[in-house]
Protein backbone atom coordinates (compact mmCIF):
# COMPACT_ATOMS: atom_id res chain seq x y z
CA UNK A 1 0.00 0.00 0.00
CA UNK A 2 1.58 3.56 -0.74
CA UNK A 3 0.48 6.55 1.11
CA UNK A 4 -0.38 10.10 -1.15
CA UNK A 5 2.34 11.77 -1.73
CA UNK A 6 2.09 14.87 -0.36
CA UNK A 7 1.28 13.88 3.24
CA UNK A 8 3.29 15.55 5.78
CA UNK A 9 4.55 13.39 8.45
CA UNK A 10 6.27 15.22 11.89
CA UNK A 11 8.45 13.31 13.70
CA UNK A 12 6.08 13.55 17.03
CA UNK A 13 3.49 11.55 14.95
CA UNK A 14 1.20 14.63 13.56
CA UNK A 15 0.05 14.15 9.65
CA UNK A 16 -1.31 16.50 7.17
CA UNK A 17 -3.45 15.87 4.23
CA UNK A 18 -3.10 19.26 2.35
CA UNK A 19 -5.80 18.37 -0.40
CA UNK A 20 -8.57 17.91 2.17
CA UNK A 21 -6.90 20.18 5.35
CA UNK A 22 -7.33 16.22 7.47
CA UNK A 23 -4.78 16.32 10.17
CA UNK A 24 -4.24 13.10 12.00
CA UNK A 25 -2.09 11.74 15.14
CA UNK A 26 -0.46 8.40 14.76
CA UNK A 27 1.61 6.47 17.76
CA UNK A 28 5.36 5.53 17.58
CA UNK A 29 5.07 2.59 15.75
CA UNK A 30 2.28 4.01 13.61
CA UNK A 31 4.12 7.07 12.62
CA UNK A 32 7.58 4.59 12.24
CA UNK A 33 5.71 2.42 10.17
CA UNK A 34 4.53 4.95 7.77
CA UNK A 35 7.62 6.68 7.16
CA UNK A 36 8.53 3.20 5.76
CA UNK A 37 5.85 3.51 3.52
CA UNK A 38 6.22 6.64 2.46
CA UNK A 39 10.23 5.61 1.80
CA UNK A 40 8.76 2.46 -0.70
CA UNK A 41 8.68 -0.36 1.82
CA UNK A 42 6.46 -3.49 1.01
CA UNK A 43 4.56 -4.97 3.68
CA UNK A 44 6.73 -7.51 4.06
CA UNK A 45 9.84 -5.26 4.64
CA UNK A 46 7.95 -3.56 6.95
CA UNK A 47 7.43 -6.34 8.85
CA UNK A 48 10.87 -8.03 9.33
CA UNK A 49 12.02 -4.02 10.07
CA UNK A 50 9.49 -3.77 12.79
CA UNK A 51 10.00 -7.57 14.15
CA UNK A 52 14.13 -6.24 14.38
CA UNK A 53 13.21 -3.63 16.59
CA UNK A 54 10.37 -4.59 18.29
CA UNK A 55 9.48 -7.49 20.85
CA UNK A 56 6.50 -8.73 18.69
CA UNK A 57 5.33 -11.75 16.85
CA UNK A 58 4.91 -11.83 12.91
CA UNK A 59 1.16 -13.00 13.44
CA UNK A 60 0.34 -9.75 15.85
CA UNK A 61 2.15 -7.29 13.00
CA UNK A 62 0.80 -8.46 10.23
CA UNK A 63 -2.69 -8.54 11.58
CA UNK A 64 -2.04 -4.93 12.74
CA UNK A 65 -0.38 -3.61 9.53
CA UNK A 66 -3.61 -4.84 7.50
CA UNK A 67 -5.59 -3.08 9.95
CA UNK A 68 -3.65 0.14 10.08
CA UNK A 69 -3.53 0.29 6.26
CA UNK A 70 -7.49 0.23 5.86
CA UNK A 71 -7.76 2.94 8.59
CA UNK A 72 -5.73 4.40 5.94
CA UNK A 73 -7.65 3.98 2.89
CA UNK A 74 -10.53 4.45 5.39
CA UNK A 75 -9.16 7.99 6.18
CA UNK A 76 -8.05 8.10 2.37
CA UNK A 77 -4.76 8.81 2.72
CA UNK A 78 -3.16 6.05 0.61
CA UNK A 79 -3.20 6.27 -3.40
CA UNK B 1 28.54 -8.33 21.64
CA UNK B 2 26.25 -7.43 23.22
CA UNK B 3 22.57 -8.37 21.44
CA UNK B 4 19.96 -5.14 21.06
CA UNK B 5 16.86 -5.20 23.53
CA UNK B 6 13.75 -4.94 21.41
CA UNK B 7 11.33 -2.06 22.33
CA UNK B 8 7.91 -2.84 23.25
CA UNK B 9 5.39 -2.94 20.98
CA UNK B 10 2.12 -1.40 20.76
CA UNK B 11 -0.50 -1.66 18.31
CA UNK B 12 -0.30 1.11 15.23
CA UNK B 13 -2.69 3.92 16.03
CA UNK B 14 -4.13 6.54 13.84
CA UNK B 15 -7.16 8.94 14.56
CA UNK B 16 -8.45 11.97 12.96
CA UNK B 17 -7.79 15.43 14.65
CA UNK B 18 -11.15 17.11 15.08
CA UNK B 19 -11.12 20.91 15.04
CA UNK B 20 -14.40 21.28 15.37
CA UNK B 21 -15.87 22.41 19.52
CA UNK B 22 -15.18 20.09 21.80
CA UNK B 23 -17.63 17.42 22.60
CA UNK B 24 -19.38 18.27 25.72
CA UNK B 25 -19.78 14.68 26.28
CA UNK B 26 -16.10 13.69 26.22
CA UNK B 27 -14.63 12.23 29.15
CA UNK B 28 -11.02 11.39 29.57
CA UNK B 29 -9.02 8.61 28.16
CA UNK B 30 -9.21 5.46 30.44
CA UNK B 31 -5.46 4.36 30.17
CA UNK B 32 -4.48 4.76 33.69
CA UNK B 33 -3.74 1.15 34.58
CA UNK B 34 -5.34 -0.52 37.77
CA UNK B 35 -3.33 -3.01 38.19
CA UNK B 36 -3.37 -4.43 42.02
CA UNK B 37 -6.70 -4.87 43.77
CA UNK B 38 -5.86 -4.65 47.73
CA UNK B 39 -2.02 -4.82 47.05
CA UNK B 40 -2.59 -8.16 44.78
CA UNK B 41 -1.39 -8.27 41.65
CA UNK B 42 -4.76 -8.28 39.30
CA UNK B 43 -2.67 -10.64 36.65
CA UNK B 44 -1.72 -13.29 39.95
CA UNK B 45 -5.67 -13.36 40.42
CA UNK B 46 -6.47 -14.23 37.47
CA UNK B 47 -3.82 -16.83 37.19
CA UNK B 48 -5.01 -18.53 40.49
CA UNK B 49 -9.03 -18.25 39.75
CA UNK B 50 -9.47 -17.73 36.48
CA UNK B 51 -10.78 -14.90 34.17
CA UNK B 52 -13.55 -13.66 34.21
CA UNK B 53 -13.15 -13.02 38.02
CA UNK B 54 -15.09 -10.98 40.67
CA UNK B 55 -12.79 -9.49 43.85
CA UNK B 56 -14.98 -7.72 46.45
CA UNK B 57 -12.54 -5.76 49.34
CA UNK B 58 -13.39 -6.42 52.26
CA UNK B 59 -11.23 -3.38 53.91
CA UNK B 60 -13.12 -1.36 51.11
CA UNK B 61 -16.58 -2.87 52.40
CA UNK B 62 -15.61 -2.19 55.86
CA UNK B 63 -14.25 1.70 55.31
CA UNK B 64 -17.49 2.42 53.17
CA UNK B 65 -19.75 1.29 55.93
CA UNK B 66 -17.82 2.87 58.80
CA UNK B 67 -18.03 5.86 56.76
CA UNK B 68 -22.03 5.47 56.29
CA UNK B 69 -22.31 5.25 60.04
CA UNK B 70 -20.49 7.87 60.90
CA UNK B 71 -21.92 10.40 58.63
CA UNK B 72 -25.78 9.39 60.15
CA UNK B 73 -24.41 9.44 64.09
CA UNK B 74 -22.68 12.24 64.35
CA UNK B 75 -26.58 13.60 63.42
CA UNK B 76 -28.50 11.56 64.73
CA UNK B 77 -28.26 9.50 68.16
CA UNK B 78 -30.82 6.11 67.34
CA UNK B 79 -29.44 4.78 63.95
CA UNK B 80 -29.51 0.82 62.86
CA UNK B 81 -28.47 0.06 59.19
CA UNK B 82 -29.65 -3.28 57.67
CA UNK B 83 -28.18 -4.79 55.27
CA UNK B 84 -30.14 -5.15 51.76
CA UNK B 85 -29.75 -8.59 50.55
CA UNK B 86 -30.77 -8.06 47.03
CA UNK B 87 -27.83 -6.16 46.17
CA UNK B 88 -25.29 -8.42 47.17
CA UNK B 89 -26.61 -11.59 49.39
CA UNK B 90 -23.44 -13.68 49.00
CA UNK B 91 -22.61 -14.99 52.45
CA UNK B 92 -19.36 -13.61 52.78
CA UNK B 93 -20.30 -10.16 51.93
CA UNK B 94 -23.50 -10.54 54.04
CA UNK B 95 -21.62 -11.24 56.84
CA UNK B 96 -19.18 -8.58 56.95
CA UNK B 97 -22.10 -6.24 57.28
CA UNK B 98 -23.53 -8.44 59.99
CA UNK B 99 -20.08 -8.40 61.89
CA UNK B 100 -20.59 -4.69 61.82
CA UNK B 101 -23.81 -4.71 63.55
CA UNK B 102 -25.95 -4.24 60.53
CA UNK B 103 -29.11 -6.35 60.50
CA UNK B 104 -30.85 -7.88 57.31
CA UNK B 105 -33.73 -6.52 55.09
CA UNK B 106 -34.45 -9.29 52.96
CA UNK B 107 -37.14 -8.93 50.16
CA UNK B 108 -38.42 -12.62 49.48
CA UNK B 109 -38.40 -16.06 51.31
CA UNK B 110 -35.34 -17.00 49.79
CA UNK B 111 -33.78 -13.96 51.26
CA UNK B 112 -35.39 -14.73 54.52
CA UNK B 113 -33.94 -18.38 54.73
CA UNK B 114 -30.47 -16.91 53.88
CA UNK B 115 -30.49 -14.51 56.47
CA UNK B 116 -31.69 -16.78 58.90
CA UNK B 117 -28.93 -19.34 57.86
CA UNK B 118 -26.33 -16.34 58.01
CA UNK B 119 -27.01 -16.49 62.09
CA UNK B 120 -29.35 -13.47 61.68
CA UNK B 121 -31.44 -12.97 64.70
CA UNK B 122 -35.09 -13.40 63.30
CA UNK B 123 -35.84 -9.98 65.61
CA UNK B 124 -33.17 -8.49 64.03
CA UNK B 125 -34.34 -9.10 60.17
CA UNK B 126 -36.26 -6.66 58.41
CA UNK B 127 -38.55 -8.69 55.93
CA UNK B 128 -39.88 -6.09 53.06
CA UNK B 129 -41.77 -6.87 49.61
CA UNK B 130 -44.86 -7.58 48.04
CA UNK B 131 -44.18 -11.31 47.86
CA UNK B 132 -44.39 -12.79 51.44
CA UNK B 133 -46.53 -16.55 51.07
CA UNK B 134 -48.04 -17.55 53.82
CA UNK B 135 -45.62 -19.92 55.29
CA UNK B 136 -42.93 -16.53 55.12
CA UNK B 137 -45.46 -14.99 57.01
CA UNK B 138 -45.70 -17.43 59.21
CA UNK B 139 -41.89 -18.29 59.93
CA UNK B 140 -42.03 -14.55 60.46
CA UNK B 141 -43.94 -14.22 63.11
CA UNK B 142 -43.03 -17.19 65.07
CA UNK B 143 -39.16 -15.67 64.43
CA UNK B 144 -40.38 -11.77 65.95
CA UNK B 145 -39.35 -10.35 62.58
CA UNK B 146 -40.19 -7.06 61.86
CA UNK B 147 -42.47 -7.38 58.86
CA UNK B 148 -43.21 -4.59 56.53
CA UNK B 149 -46.92 -4.94 54.96
CA UNK B 150 -46.75 -3.82 51.30
CA UNK B 151 -50.55 -3.98 50.56
CA UNK B 152 -54.25 -4.41 51.87
CA UNK B 153 -54.37 -8.51 50.87
CA UNK B 154 -50.92 -8.71 52.65
CA UNK B 155 -52.26 -6.80 55.78
CA UNK B 156 -55.45 -9.09 55.76
CA UNK B 157 -53.91 -12.37 55.46
CA UNK B 158 -51.62 -11.35 58.07
CA UNK B 159 -54.43 -10.01 60.41
CA UNK B 160 -56.09 -13.18 59.83
CA UNK B 161 -52.77 -15.53 60.78
CA UNK B 162 -52.16 -13.16 64.01
CA UNK B 163 -55.74 -13.71 65.04
CA UNK B 164 -55.65 -17.39 64.59
CA UNK B 165 -52.13 -17.98 66.10
CA UNK B 166 -53.00 -15.65 69.26
CA UNK B 167 -49.60 -13.56 69.09
CA UNK B 168 -49.29 -9.98 67.86
CA UNK B 169 -46.75 -9.61 64.66
CA UNK B 170 -44.30 -6.31 64.84
CA UNK B 171 -45.32 -5.17 61.63
CA UNK B 172 -44.96 -1.73 59.93
CA UNK B 173 -46.53 -0.24 56.74
CA UNK B 174 -44.54 0.58 53.82
CA UNK B 175 -45.49 4.30 52.68
CA UNK B 176 -44.92 5.95 48.99
CA UNK B 177 -45.26 9.23 48.58
CA UNK B 178 -44.88 12.25 45.79
CA UNK B 179 -41.39 14.02 47.10
CA UNK B 180 -41.20 15.84 44.40
CA UNK B 181 -39.26 13.32 42.27
CA UNK B 182 -39.85 12.37 38.98
CA UNK B 183 -41.06 8.93 38.26
CA UNK B 184 -42.79 8.80 41.20
CA UNK B 185 -42.49 5.41 43.14
CA UNK B 186 -46.37 4.10 43.77
CA UNK B 187 -46.42 0.46 43.03
CA UNK B 188 -45.27 -0.03 46.50
CA UNK B 189 -46.64 0.00 50.10
CA UNK B 190 -49.43 2.56 50.78
CA UNK B 191 -49.68 6.09 49.30
CA UNK B 192 -49.17 9.00 51.41
CA UNK B 193 -51.14 11.65 49.38
CA UNK B 194 -54.74 10.02 48.64
CA UNK B 195 -55.01 8.47 52.31
CA UNK B 196 -54.35 4.63 51.84
CA UNK B 197 -51.34 5.19 54.51
CA UNK B 198 -53.56 6.37 56.85
CA UNK B 199 -56.14 4.12 55.76
CA UNK B 200 -54.07 0.94 56.56
CA UNK B 201 -53.01 2.57 60.18
CA UNK B 202 -56.54 2.82 61.10
CA UNK B 203 -57.40 -0.69 59.95
CA UNK B 204 -54.24 -1.99 62.05
CA UNK B 205 -54.58 -0.10 65.11
CA UNK B 206 -58.61 -0.71 65.52
CA UNK B 207 -58.44 -4.00 65.23
CA UNK B 208 -55.44 -4.28 67.79
CA UNK B 209 -54.10 -8.10 65.45
CA UNK B 210 -51.07 -5.97 64.83
CA UNK B 211 -48.36 -4.15 66.45
CA UNK B 212 -47.91 -1.74 64.73
CA UNK B 213 -43.65 -0.61 65.71
CA UNK B 214 -42.75 1.68 62.44
CA UNK B 215 -43.15 3.20 59.54
CA UNK B 216 -41.02 2.77 56.14
CA UNK B 217 -40.62 3.88 52.84
CA UNK B 218 -38.31 3.71 50.13
CA UNK B 219 -39.16 6.63 47.76
CA UNK B 220 -36.52 5.38 44.75
CA UNK B 221 -33.39 4.44 43.48
CA UNK B 222 -30.12 6.15 42.49
CA UNK B 223 -31.77 8.84 43.29
CA UNK B 224 -29.33 11.80 42.91
CA UNK B 225 -31.29 14.75 44.65
CA UNK B 226 -31.03 14.71 48.97
CA UNK B 227 -33.88 16.83 49.37
CA UNK B 228 -36.07 14.04 48.07
CA UNK B 229 -35.09 12.68 51.53
CA UNK B 230 -35.77 15.97 53.35
CA UNK B 231 -39.37 15.70 51.85
CA UNK B 232 -40.45 12.02 52.40
CA UNK B 233 -38.47 12.21 56.00
CA UNK B 234 -41.01 15.79 56.70
CA UNK B 235 -44.12 13.41 55.45
CA UNK B 236 -43.05 10.22 57.59
CA UNK B 237 -42.37 11.98 60.69
CA UNK B 238 -46.08 13.98 60.39
CA UNK B 239 -47.53 10.78 59.93
CA UNK B 240 -45.51 9.45 63.22
CA UNK B 241 -46.78 12.47 65.08
CA UNK B 242 -50.52 12.15 64.26
CA UNK B 243 -50.47 8.59 64.33
CA UNK B 244 -49.53 9.51 68.33
CA UNK B 245 -52.02 12.39 68.39
CA UNK B 246 -54.74 10.24 67.10
CA UNK B 247 -54.31 6.72 68.82
CA UNK B 248 -51.96 7.43 71.25
CA UNK B 249 -49.41 5.69 69.81
CA UNK B 250 -45.51 5.99 69.64
CA UNK B 251 -44.07 5.02 66.18
CA UNK B 252 -41.17 3.87 67.26
CA UNK B 253 -38.51 3.55 64.19
CA UNK B 254 -38.86 5.36 60.88
CA UNK B 255 -37.74 3.59 58.33
CA UNK B 256 -36.28 5.53 55.37
CA UNK B 257 -34.74 2.65 53.18
CA UNK B 258 -32.52 2.85 50.73
CA UNK B 259 -31.80 4.19 46.80
CA UNK B 260 -28.67 6.48 47.30
CA UNK B 261 -26.68 6.95 44.46
CA UNK B 262 -23.43 5.07 44.02
CA UNK B 263 -20.24 6.21 42.31
CA UNK B 264 -21.20 4.91 38.72
CA UNK B 265 -22.18 7.02 35.87
CA UNK B 266 -25.68 6.52 34.29
CA UNK B 267 -25.98 6.10 30.82
CA UNK B 268 -26.72 9.42 29.45
CA UNK B 269 -25.08 11.61 32.01
CA UNK B 270 -23.30 14.15 31.68
CA UNK B 271 -20.98 14.02 34.26
CA UNK B 272 -18.66 10.82 35.35
CA UNK B 273 -20.71 9.25 38.35
CA UNK B 274 -17.64 10.41 40.87
CA UNK B 275 -18.01 13.57 39.81
CA UNK B 276 -22.13 13.91 40.20
CA UNK B 277 -23.56 11.77 43.13
CA UNK B 278 -23.94 13.49 46.47
CA UNK B 279 -21.88 12.26 49.29
CA UNK B 280 -23.50 10.24 52.10
CA UNK B 281 -23.25 12.92 54.42
CA UNK B 282 -25.57 15.15 52.19
CA UNK B 283 -28.49 12.40 52.26
CA UNK B 284 -27.17 11.94 55.88
CA UNK B 285 -27.77 15.63 56.55
CA UNK B 286 -31.55 15.60 54.76
CA UNK B 287 -32.88 12.79 56.72
CA UNK B 288 -31.66 13.81 60.21
CA UNK B 289 -31.99 17.45 59.82
CA UNK B 290 -35.96 16.60 58.71
CA UNK B 291 -36.00 14.22 62.18
CA UNK B 292 -35.03 16.90 63.84
CA UNK B 293 -36.87 19.37 63.24
CA UNK B 294 -40.13 17.78 63.23
CA UNK B 295 -40.98 17.95 67.07
CA UNK B 296 -40.56 14.60 68.20
CA UNK B 297 -40.08 14.56 71.92
CA UNK B 298 -36.28 14.68 73.05
CA UNK B 299 -36.37 11.59 75.27
CA UNK B 300 -38.70 9.74 72.36
CA UNK B 301 -36.93 9.65 69.13
CA UNK B 302 -37.64 7.00 66.73
CA UNK B 303 -35.00 5.48 65.49
CA UNK B 304 -33.95 5.77 61.82
CA UNK B 305 -33.22 2.29 59.96
CA UNK B 306 -31.68 2.35 56.63
CA UNK B 307 -31.60 -0.02 54.24
CA UNK B 308 -28.79 1.28 51.98
CA UNK B 309 -27.36 -1.04 49.37
CA UNK B 310 -25.62 0.18 46.52
CA UNK B 311 -24.27 3.08 48.07
CA UNK B 312 -22.11 0.75 50.46
CA UNK B 313 -20.62 -2.33 48.04
CA UNK B 314 -20.78 -0.82 44.64
CA UNK B 315 -16.79 0.39 44.76
CA UNK B 316 -16.07 -2.70 46.59
CA UNK B 317 -16.51 -5.12 43.85
CA UNK B 318 -14.64 -5.11 40.73
CA UNK B 319 -14.57 -7.81 38.09
CA UNK B 320 -11.41 -8.91 36.18
CA UNK B 321 -11.53 -9.92 32.36
CA UNK B 322 -9.53 -10.47 29.63
CA UNK B 323 -9.24 -9.44 25.68
CA UNK B 324 -10.74 -12.11 23.58
CA UNK B 325 -9.98 -10.55 19.94
CA UNK B 326 -10.19 -7.32 18.57
CA UNK B 327 -11.97 -6.46 15.03
CA UNK B 328 -12.87 -3.79 13.49
CA UNK B 329 -15.94 -2.76 12.18
CA UNK B 330 -17.52 -1.65 8.88
CA UNK B 331 -17.66 2.04 9.64
CA UNK B 332 -14.25 1.96 10.69
CA UNK B 333 -14.60 1.74 14.31
CA UNK B 334 -12.59 -0.37 17.06
CA UNK B 335 -14.51 -3.39 18.72
CA UNK B 336 -12.45 -5.72 21.76
CA UNK B 337 -14.08 -8.64 22.53
CA UNK B 338 -13.93 -9.42 26.32
CA UNK B 339 -14.31 -12.41 27.96
CA UNK B 340 -17.31 -10.82 30.22
CA UNK B 341 -20.55 -9.64 28.74
CA UNK B 342 -23.67 -8.32 29.59
CA UNK B 343 -24.50 -11.76 31.41
CA UNK B 344 -22.22 -11.36 34.03
CA UNK B 345 -22.02 -7.40 33.90
CA UNK B 346 -25.99 -7.02 34.16
CA UNK B 347 -25.28 -3.38 35.30
CA UNK B 348 -23.88 -2.82 31.96
CA UNK B 349 -27.14 -2.08 30.65
CA UNK B 350 -27.86 1.22 33.07
CA UNK B 351 -24.01 2.27 33.47
CA UNK B 352 -21.09 3.46 31.19
CA UNK B 353 -18.62 1.23 33.85
CA UNK B 354 -15.21 2.43 34.50
CA UNK B 355 -12.88 -0.31 32.48
CA UNK B 356 -9.34 -0.03 33.21
CA UNK B 357 -6.47 -1.52 31.69
CA UNK B 358 -4.74 -4.10 34.14
CA UNK B 359 -1.07 -3.47 32.87
CA UNK B 360 0.90 -0.59 32.39
CA UNK B 361 -0.13 0.49 28.83
CA UNK B 362 0.72 4.24 26.01
CA UNK B 363 -0.87 6.96 26.64
CA UNK B 364 -2.15 6.60 23.03
CA UNK B 365 -6.16 5.81 22.68
CA UNK B 366 -8.34 4.53 20.54
CA UNK B 367 -12.37 4.97 20.62
CA UNK B 368 -13.35 1.46 21.45
CA UNK B 369 -16.74 -0.59 21.66
CA UNK B 370 -16.92 -3.28 23.95
CA UNK B 371 -17.99 -6.33 23.41
CA UNK B 372 -18.56 -9.54 25.35
CA UNK B 373 -17.94 -12.69 24.42
CA UNK B 374 -21.83 -13.87 23.74
CA UNK B 375 -23.33 -14.64 20.58
CA UNK B 376 -25.97 -11.76 20.58
CA UNK B 377 -26.11 -8.59 19.55
CA UNK B 378 -27.24 -6.74 22.74
CA UNK B 379 -23.91 -8.26 24.32
CA UNK B 380 -22.64 -4.23 24.60
CA UNK B 381 -20.24 -3.94 27.83
CA UNK B 382 -19.58 0.01 26.44
CA UNK B 383 -20.78 1.23 23.62
CA UNK B 384 -17.99 3.51 23.35
CA UNK B 385 -14.73 3.83 25.54
CA UNK B 386 -11.69 5.67 25.02
CA UNK B 387 -8.70 3.29 25.65
CA UNK B 388 -4.94 2.05 24.78
CA UNK B 389 -5.01 -0.48 22.33
CA UNK B 390 -5.54 -3.98 24.18
CA UNK B 391 -3.94 -7.45 22.86
CA UNK B 392 -5.42 -10.31 22.91
CA UNK B 393 -4.70 -11.81 26.06
CA UNK B 394 -4.26 -8.77 27.96
CA UNK B 395 -6.19 -7.72 31.06
CA UNK B 396 -9.01 -4.78 32.17
CA UNK B 397 -10.89 -4.48 35.44
CA UNK B 398 -14.49 -3.25 35.57
CA UNK B 399 -14.98 -0.83 38.20
CA UNK B 400 -17.88 -0.25 40.70
CA UNK B 401 -19.41 -3.40 39.82
CA UNK B 402 -19.92 -4.47 43.86
CA UNK B 403 -23.65 -4.13 43.28
CA UNK B 404 -26.63 -5.83 41.44
CA UNK B 405 -24.04 -7.93 39.26
CA UNK B 406 -23.84 -11.12 41.62
CA UNK B 407 -27.41 -11.10 42.21
CA UNK B 408 -29.16 -10.05 38.54
CA UNK B 409 -26.33 -12.15 36.33
CA UNK B 410 -27.50 -14.83 34.06
CA UNK B 411 -26.08 -18.21 33.64
CA UNK B 412 -26.46 -17.35 30.04
CA UNK B 413 -24.47 -19.44 27.53
CA UNK B 414 -21.35 -19.85 29.85
CA UNK B 415 -20.45 -20.08 33.32
CA UNK B 416 -20.90 -17.91 35.88
CA UNK B 417 -17.54 -16.63 36.97
CA UNK B 418 -15.97 -16.95 40.60
CA UNK B 419 -15.76 -14.70 43.07
CA UNK B 420 -12.89 -13.86 45.40
CA UNK B 421 -12.64 -11.51 48.96
CA UNK B 422 -9.53 -10.34 49.81
CA UNK B 423 -9.75 -9.88 53.24
CA UNK B 424 -7.98 -6.77 55.38
CA UNK B 425 -4.71 -8.54 55.90
CA UNK B 426 -4.34 -8.45 51.82
CA UNK B 427 -5.09 -12.48 51.75
CA UNK B 428 -7.48 -13.47 48.44
CA UNK B 429 -10.30 -16.38 49.57
CA UNK B 430 -12.58 -17.80 47.24
CA UNK B 431 -15.76 -17.13 48.63
CA UNK B 432 -18.07 -18.69 45.14
CA UNK B 433 -16.65 -21.40 42.94
CA UNK B 434 -17.47 -20.77 39.31
CA UNK B 435 -20.10 -22.70 37.76
CA UNK B 436 -19.71 -25.95 36.28
CA UNK B 437 -22.16 -28.22 33.85
CA UNK B 438 -23.07 -30.53 36.86
CA UNK B 439 -23.67 -27.46 38.83
CA UNK B 440 -25.97 -26.24 35.98
CA UNK B 441 -27.42 -29.28 35.13
CA UNK B 442 -28.28 -30.55 38.45
CA UNK B 443 -31.72 -29.81 38.72
CA UNK B 444 -32.30 -30.95 34.95
CA UNK B 445 -34.51 -34.03 34.85
CA UNK B 446 -34.43 -35.97 31.05
CA UNK B 447 -37.35 -38.36 30.15
CA UNK B 448 -36.38 -41.33 29.52
CA UNK B 449 -37.49 -41.49 26.17
CA UNK B 450 -35.48 -38.96 25.18
CA UNK B 451 -32.32 -40.18 26.59
CA UNK B 452 -31.33 -42.54 23.82
CA UNK B 453 -30.57 -41.12 20.18
CA UNK B 454 -30.52 -42.93 17.06
CA UNK B 455 -27.87 -41.24 14.87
Amino acid sequence: MKLKKDIAISDSGFLFNPSSGDSYTANPIATEILKYMQSGFSNEQIIVSIMESYDVERSTIEKDLFDLESMLSNYKLTR
Amino acid sequence: MKKKEKKIYERPLIRPLNASISNKFGRRTEWLPLTHIDGIPVVDLINEFGSPLFVYSEKKIRDNFMMAKRAFETRYPKIQFAWSYKTCYLNAVCNVYHQMGSWAEVVSGFEYEKALQNGVPGDKIIFNGPDKSKHDLLLAMKNNTLIHIDHFDELYLLTELASSSKSKPRVAIRINMDTGVYPQWDRFGFNYENGQAWEAVNKILMNDALDLVGIHTHIGTFMMTPSAYAVATAKMTELAIQIKKKFNHIITYIDMGGGFASKNTLKGSYYAGADAVPDIGEYAEAITSALLNAGFDRNNLPFLYLETGRALVDDTGFLLGTVLANKRLADGRRATILDFGVNTLFTSFWYDHKISPAQEMGHYAEETILYGPLCMNIDVVRDAISLPPLKPGQHVVAQYVGAYNITQSMQFITFRPAVVMIDREGRSHLIRKRESLDYVQKNEILPSHLKKLNW
